[in-house]
């Protein structure tokens, strides 16, 4: 949707957009009501998908599979589900008023009528900076996944590290102004905001130190993954600590809005969320395609990511410290900041370089790749037990699980375990619950999609009808799904 | 004593070396914040180092471990199993209270240095308090008028100051956000429509110091920067003299003819030549240019008229008002005279070369 906005004018406003840059006076094309419209579809989207990740945490876990016997990456995503629906529905509200604003001439945001431009950024920070720990939190998870498989040793402190999970995204509630130091809320606020943001590095530095506890004493293989997930540690401990320098508010007010803050949102964003990910990918890809990657191949692409980042990313400290503010296009000459710029600029083009080649990797293995094990890492939870790719109904009888680790306790065979998932009963998995392959949330989906573009091009008769049609498709489609027969195991049993 | 006095000598060094590094090779860091020159933005900086020293404290230690553990504890054979430890009480809460320990006493300094920011010192002239009122693309400033409480001069882009006092500005904006920076004298404050805003800043040192938007405010927010002109007390007051009068008269008639132009073009419809105006009324679209020739730059901080000792040079000024006047938006894209002047947007009005060259005669008379 949002890709497709040039066909009305792109979106212009940032990426936070500040009122009143958003509004009609200031921004009269069809830009920003694609933003608006797109992520509202994404809120649906993503809130649905977050409620199925709550609900399936809490209701499904195999017999034995207590919540602190969740492997992180789960115990990650679900404390970000929880975190993305309360988010969401503040940016929504932020969002309704703003197109109340554009579209029926409401006032929320204008100042000559008594709105308030400092009301959207309330809004959108307190959207603004939960949302940048569901970007970090998954990655997290899947650090702490990553490091205990290739150090042979169970996560060091499981229990502190979910728990700082948790406190992390409670916290992340109460620092949304640190976005705001220069807006002018006065000395106390901006007191009380430094405090809880300085704060907010403690559980963020017990995740760190108990990442470093886990690989400490262990036997470490440098394979792609495991690089990836120590990249993220020396990368994110970087943006952590710059993170810090922000927030002492009254240097922050030398460093807000100049490229110190790319700089910093890119140590942890990239070289925290995206190295986390590519870990992940990386990790898994076995697993989900059956094939096994080229190790070479995964090695290179992470020094060339590595190198890239850091040449892209370090210089946008020295720029923002020298007095470059964001989001300029152009700068006169005589300001010191050519040299830096161009080596940022040739970074970028190493870190394309480092991705090309992860592409590379991952679109030819997936075709010709060798064939994967089942367990090609030793790895240590129970997805690792089934063959590689899984088969559909993923485990062919639900284990039972005894502790954290069951896979590797199994196979170390220390607790007299019964062999999770294995024997199989014959009845090809039809003892297992699965949702039913539907085409109807396609249909649901497209109907948005529709109704979205009639709803931005909405000062044309047939836009409107558009919209109405695109509706009526949606409710369709959503209605249609949830009368579908649901697969049951319990009704399959009797039918036998 | 003696060791206090070596830890802050080699503080010094180590800081201006760190310094040097990172502005290495250039000689105009003309927004580094680096090079304070006023006691808010040295305060700004000195934090900076404190929490930059222990920044790099942790960073060398941890990455330092993480070196190390990576060293140490690779895997020598594939069968090798370590020992399975799950965790240690004590360690845990060892590194859970001690950087909770290192933040608390960070807080301290932060939390004085942010009430320092907040709290102007005893002003010794409170009528010097200026007023910053942001436009897209360009900053008006005014002074209370030295000759009548109940006035304010008016000027755009370009704004002095006395050295060694402190000067509380107020904040303002008519249409977007903006955010007011002069990085070598403080930090940035918004510039925010419907609220307002308050700071304040000193110079130590004569100088011009360069300023520019620092929060996101349409296409030419690039574009948009003033300069700030520290001078000694009497200079100031009289530039303040200056600025409350209008501009000498000339009997030049390529300059009289210009004045018809500026009149019959519809620049007056934005643009004022007055200087004094009522406290607190509403200013025009456009920049005053009662005083334009006086100023060291056009078009918002784009081109530059005067020469390396700060004193405009008429042939560049004229050179940069043709410039300007030929092609706004070649100068400064987005820019609202462009867009909203019926010259430029109506071909039948459009400037004759002749016009444009009794426009800039008569602007460039406007010292």
């Amino acid at each position: 949707m949002l890709k497709l906005s040039w066909i009305g004018g792109a979106t212009d406003a940032g990426w936070f957009g500040y009122a009143p840059l958003t509004s009609v006076a200031q921004n009269p094309g069809t830009g920003i009501d694609f933003w608006i419209i797109s992520l509202q579809i994404l809120g649906i989207a993503s809130l649905a998908a977050s409620f199925n990740f709550i609900v399936t945490v809490i209701n499904m876990r195999a017999p034995g599979m207590t919540m602190m016997r969740l492997p992180l990456f789960t115990w990650m995503s679900f404390i970000t589900a929880i975190l993305l629906v309360l988010a969401f529905p503040v940016i929504t509200v932020a969002l309704i008023e703003l197109t109340f604003d554009r579209y029926f001439m409401f006032n929320f945001f204008n100042v000559a009528n008594g709105g308030s431009v400092v009301l959207w950024q309330h809004l959108f920070w307190v959207f603004g900076h939960p949302e940048v720990y569901i970007l970090i939190l998954p990655a997290m998870g899947i650090v702490s996944e990553v490091l205990p498989v290739f150090s042979k040793k169970p996560l060091f402190g499981y229990k502190t590290v979910v728990l700082a999970g948790i406190i992390i995204a409670f916290m992340g509630w109460m620092v949304w102004s640190h976005h705001m130091f220069t807006v002018g809320l006065g000395a106390v606020a901006n007191a009380v905001f430094t405090i809880t943001t300085m704060l907010i590095a403690v559980p963020t530095g017990i995740k760190v130190f108990n990442w470093l506890g886990t690989i400490w004493g262990g036997s470490i293989r440098f394979t792609t993954p495991m690089l990836f997930s120590l990249g993220f540690i020396a990368m994110f401990l970087m943006g952590g600590i710059s993170g810090v320098m922000h927030a002492v508010s009254p240097s922050d007010a030398q460093q807000q809005d100049t490229y110190f803050i790319p700089a910093h949102l890119h140590y942890v964003l990239f070289g925290g969320a995206i190295m986390g990910i590519l870990s992940g990918i990386f990790y898994w890809f076995p697993k989900y395609s059956g094939k096994m990657y080229s190790e070479r191949q995964g090695k290179i692409s992470f020094w060339l990511i590595m190198i890239g980042q850091n040449v892209t990313f370090f210089p946008m400290h020295f720029v923002g410290l020298d007095g470059m503010p964001r989001r300029i296009y152009t700068y006169a000459d005589n300001m010191g900041w050519d040299f830096w710029n161009g080596v940022t600029t040739g970074g970028a083009f190493i870190l394309v370089l480092g991705f090309l080649l992860v592409m590379d990797n991952i679109g030819r293995h997936w075709k010709n790749g060798e064939p994967a094990p089942s367990d090609p890492w030793d790895g240590r939870t129970l997805e690792w037990s089934i063959s590689s790719p899984p088969p559909e109904y993923n485990f062919e009888e639900i284990p039972i699980v005894r502790s954290l680790d069951a896979w590797w306790e199994t196979k170390q065979g220390e607790a007299h375990k019964e062999v999770p998932a294995s024997g199989g009963s014959g009845n090809d998995g039809h003892g297992i619950h699965l949702p039913q392959p539907s085409y109807w949330p396609f249909v649901a989906a497209a109907g948005l999609f529709i109704a979205a573009y009639g709803v931005v091009f909405n000062d044309l008769l047939i836009p409107w009808a558009l919209a109405a049609i695109g509706l009526t498709i949606g409710f369709v489609g959503v209605y249609a799904w949830s009368l579908e027969p649901i697969n049951d195991p319990e009704e399959e049993d009797s039918t036998h | 004593m003696r060791l206090q006095k070596i830890s802050k000598t080699s503080f010094f060094i180590a800081t201006t070396l760190l310094t040097l590094l990172i502005t290495a090779c250039y000689p105009d860091h003309n927004q580094s914040t680096f090079d304070p020159q006023g006691p808010v933005a040295a305060s700004q900086l000195n934090l900076f180092w404190w929490i930059f020293i222990g920044g790099m404290i942790v960073f060398v230690l941890v990455e330092g471990a993480l070196v190390y553990a990576m060293i140490k504890f690779r895997a020598r054979s594939e069968s090798d199993i370590p020992a399975q430890t799950h965790g240690n009480t004590r360690l845990e809460i060892i590194w859970t209270a001690v950087p909770a320990l290192l933040l608390l006493i960070i807080m301290v300094p932060t939390i004085n240095g942010l009430f320092y920011m907040y709290e102007a010192p005893k002003l010794h002239q409170a009528n010097h308090v200026l007023e910053v009122i942001g436009h897209q693309w360009w900053f008006e400033f005014r002074y209370p008028d030295p000759n009548d409480p109940e006035k304010e001069i008016v000027t755009a882009n370009e704004v002095y100051i006395p050295v060694g006092y402190p000067v509380p500005l107020n904040l303002d904006s008519v249409d977007v956000i903006h955010s007011f920076w002069v990085p070598k004298l403080a930090g940035k404050t918004d510039m925010v429509p419907g609220e307002g805003n308050y700071m304040w800043f000193e110079a130590d040192v004569p100088g011009e110091y360069y300023g520019q938007c620092a929060e996101y405010c349409g296409t030419s927010h690039a574009n948009m920067k003033f300069k700030v002109i520290a001078v000694s007390e009497p200079d100031f007051k009289s530039w303040l003299q200056v600025q409350s009068n209008p501009a000498l008269e000339s009997s030049d008639p390529l300059v009289q003819e210009g004045a018809g132009v500026f009149k019959s073009a519809g620049c007056t419809g934005c643009h004022a030549t007055k200087t004094v105006v009522n406290k607190g009324s509403k200013g025009r679209v456009g920049p005053n240019l009662a005083h334009v020739a006086s100023r060291r730059n056009l078009a918002a901080g784009m081109l530059r008229n005067s020469d390396e000792n700060g004193s405009v040079n008429d042939a560049l000024l004229q050179k940069n008002l043709r410039t300007w006047l030929q092609d706004p938006n070649e100068v400064k894209p987005g820019n609202l005279m462009s867009s909203g002047a019926q010259v430029y947007t109506d071909p039948d009005k459009k400037l004759t070369e002749e016009q444009i060259s009794q426009l800039v005669h008569y602007l460039s008379s406007l010292k």
